[in-house]
């Protein structure tokens, strides 16, 4: 294997696909720390030019994790589609690139050719897509989802109502899920972390959520974000689920970290499927983040936009309903400050979208990055200009449990109007049935929780 | 003016602002969204002062009580609401910013502002320091791990998971070894945390595993230390199960948010998945401290009991009841 380029006079080379795909990606704080970055900016640069002659057959020969040790890689692999793959092997990636930019591609050869990526592929073309790129790109690939509604439809943008509370209390998550309902926000779900993840707690949570949605006939579902096994525990038990939910990490040693594992999901989404009450047939919610595979010190030498391309393909295994990345949730020492959590939101709503998955963001920062509100609301416009399915919507910004600041209820209506988006039609509808929003505007009404008090 | 007059007319004004119920207790835990009592008290009383007559309106007097405190915190911003009674019980169920009114979809001034003041404070105590008294009054010694300065620390996590060569040598030879449960206290990413809940929380844990018949290692603080570094804590006591009380990242308002984590034979190669978390542990609407505590002891209980932690412990537990 040569990787070799000159740039400006001098020699730059490469020792291997994982090293040149590490090198070629954009400034990340956790790539740094990895010891896996480009050195200089003219490196990234001849990495990004090597990386555009690398053909897609070569990317699928040398995932980040070997096929034989990892179950994420096998997974991932085993799904592609070898007619299609024939079709694109001997592709570059600088090629990709265009083809996916080009007029007379659509949405449609772009969803056919998806199913012959491997995250490996995803994450090479990512890397040479410009912020720009990303957006235009990623508003060809419109992917819906059906629960008890319909998410990812164009022109359409969802809120998760995110009612968390530090201690739990049921009284103060259903006062946050009734504010949330009178700004709009809830159509993707409404979704609950709850501080204590026991069975008890969590399906107690669930009952609550669910007495609402149906009190109120609200065209949503309900979900615990507990680890996987409590809400199989809470399933067993006979407990309302809407959406079944777990975080997933890009290597089989990451995820052992989470304590899942791909036997674990699929009896997950198995039980899923029995149980949930919603219509479907999607019933699975996933999170990600670049940065959590290095987290668990489980990368293998691969560089975080990989690690987080590949958590979307296992999750594509389960059709899930919805699936984000807590962009910057993670911290600076993984997406330092605006500038990377920016570039990583829209990074992981393009590949989200070129894998084939309904994805949304939760656009965020913590209180020890160098970020401030206004930065996740310039990345909340530009991920709505480029076509994502759905935020998060908490009071004013303010996690009060997770501790970190998000989009909030005002952000969805506020994202509607300024680019003519609606919420879920289904959800539009209750809303207007309600008297809430009129022609895509709140009304009079909204914004006042003491209306769910009154039925 | 002597010092002690003033100290006098501030004590006479704080009582008088306390007794018409403009002004909450001093003194009550915290750094947080600049509800220290000092500048609630320096706050208040200047907005109490006489405004002198002006009669030019384009000459400002603005003179504004701490919108931080309370009162104004907690105000319901939603005009005319269907059900006003309704809306201030919602507003007094969470500590969450609900019932704040709008102005089209936009957020009020009044919470925007507050909004940004809150962050502001947050990002201000990521770089406090422990109380050293503090440590003293509990015989915490001090080690270190990898890290040396507080930028390595954010951008190096793995650094601050290993305890440093010093360290190992110093607990090998001041640690009891082998004990049922030891506790360690590292600052996190809020050294308030620690300053404010150590003092309530700490006696709770040790008084109920003593009471339980639970054998205690000698306790110390990890100066920049991640939750990871729980794995060289269990290696270097060779404990059953290691506590580790560790600052969280400052949330908006609330900067001194304590999480307990907890381990059965915490060991090289053990993660997340291996280990229980008992979060937002402090007096502003979370977890209270001496809550937290015994929550602490019962988990420990049952580590011991079924000889695991994290989702071994869960699945000994579910199992255990069905």
């Amino acid at each position: 294997m040569l990787l070799r380029t000159k740039l400006y006079g001098h020699t730059f080379e490469f020792g291997g696909i994982t090293e040149l795909l590490a090198k070629a990606n954009e400034e990340k704080s956790g790539d740094r720390g990895a010891g896996i970055a480009a050195a200089s900016v003219a490196e990234r640069v001849a990495a990004r030019l090597v990386l555009a002659e690398v053909t897609l057959e070569t990317l699928r020969a040398n995932p980040a994790v070997p096929y034989d040790e990892d179950e994420v890689t096998r997974v991932i692999d085993d799904a592609v589609n070898e007619t299609i793959f024939d079709e694109i092997r001997t592709w570059t990636v600088g090629g990709f690139r265009e083809w996916l930019l080009a007029d007379a591609t659509t949405g449609e050869m772009i969803r056919r050719v998806s199913n012959a990526l491997t995250g490996e592929m995803v994450a090479a073309v990512t890397k040479l897509m410009s912020n720009l790129d990303l957006m235009l790109a990623a508003r060809k690939l419109p992917v819906t989802a059906h629960c008890n509604n319909t998410i990812g439809l164009p022109g359409r943008l969802a809120s998760r109502n995110q009612p968390n509370h530090p201690t739990d209390d049921v009284d103060g998550i259903r006062a946050e899920i009734y504010e949330g309902l009178s700004y709009g926000s809830g159509d993707s779900v409404i979704g609950i972390n709850p501080s204590d993840d026991t069975v008890g707690s969590v399906a107690r949570l669930l009952e609550m959520s669910h007495e609402v949605i149906e009190r109120w006939e609200i065209p949503t579902q309900n979900c615990l974000l507990a680890h996987v096994t409590t809400q199989m525990d809470a399933m067993r038990r006979g407990a309302p689920v809407g959406l079944v939910f777990q975080s997933l990490a890009g290597s089989q040693r990451a995820n052992e970290s989470f304590g899942i594992e791909v036997g674990m999901l699929d009896e997950a989404h198995a039980m899923a499927k029995r149980h949930c009450f919603p219509t479907g047939p999607n019933y699975m919610y996933f999170e990600t983040g670049q940065g959590t595979a290095l987290s668990a010190d489980a990368h293998n030498g691969a560089d975080q936009l990989v690690m987080e391309a590949r958590n979307y393909g296992l999750a594509k295994r389960y059709d899930p309903y919805q699936v984000n990345t807590v962009v910057g949730f993670i911290g600076p020492e993984y997406l330092y400050d605006a500038v990377q959590i920016t570039r990583a939101g829209l990074e992981d709503h393009f590949m989200g979208k070129l894998t084939g998955i309904s994805m949304g963001v939760d656009v965020c920062y913590t209180n020890h990055a160098v970020a401030s509100q206004n930065d996740i609301e310039n990345l909340a416009v530009l991920l709505t200009a480029a076509g994502a399915n759905f935020f998060i919507g908490v009071p004013l910004g303010d996690d009060s449990m997770l501790s970190y600041q998000a989009t909030s209820f005002h952000d969805a209506p506020s994202l509607r109007q300024l680019l003519d988006k609606r919420p879920l039609p289904e959800f539009e509808a209750w809303l207007e049935d309600l008297g809430l929003m009129r022609d895509g505007v709140l009304t009079e009404r909204a914004g006042d929780a003491s209306l769910f008090l009154t039925r | 003016m002597p010092r002690t007059d003033i100290e006098a007319i501030v004590e006479a004004v704080v009582a008088e602002l306390r007794a018409g119920g403009h002004l909450s207790e001093a003194g009550s835990a915290g750094t947080g969204a600049g509800s220290t009592p000092s500048s609630a008290v320096s706050g208040t009383t200047a907005a109490a002062s006489t405004p002198p007559v002006d009669p030019d309106p384009t000459v400002p007097h603005i003179d504004l009580p701490d919108p931080s405190e309370p009162e104004q915190r907690y105000a319901v911003g939603v005009d005319d609401p269907i059900d006003p009674e309704g809306i201030a019980n919602l507003r007094a169920a969470t500590t969450a910013r609900i019932a704040a009114g709008r102005s089209g979809p936009r957020p009020r001034t009044s919470s925007l502002l507050l909004f940004q003041g809150d962050h502001g404070v947050a990002q201000d105590a990521i770089y406090g320091t422990v109380d050293e008294d503090l440590l003293a009054r509990f015989d915490l010694f001090r080690v270190g791990t990898e890290v040396t300065d507080q930028d390595t620390y954010l951008l190096r996590p793995d650094l601050g998971r290993r305890l440093s060569a010093e360290a190992k040598a110093t607990i090998a030879e001041r640690c009891v070894k082998g004990p049922q449960v030891q506790i360690v206290v590292g600052a996190g990413l809020s050294a308030a945390a620690v300053n404010n809940q150590l003092g309530q929380i700490l006696p709770v844990i040790t008084d109920g595993l003593r009471a339980a018949g639970i054998s205690l290692g000698t306790p110390f603080f990890i100066d920049h230390a991640r939750v990871g570094v729980m794995n060289d804590v269990g290696e270097a006591t060779d404990a059953e199960a290691v506590l580790l009380l560790i600052g969280e990242r400052p949330g908006l308002g609330v900067a001194d948010a304590l999480s307990a984590y907890m381990g059965y034979r915490p060991r090289a190669g053990k993660t997340d998945a291996d280990r229980d978390l008992i979060c937002m542990i402090t007096d502003q609407g979370g977890t209270n401290p001496l809550e937290g505590g015994a929550y602490v002891v019962e988990l420990l209980q049952q580590m011991l009991r079924h000889q695991a932690s994290g989702v071994a412990l869960r699945q000994a537990t579910t199992g255990a009841e069905s």
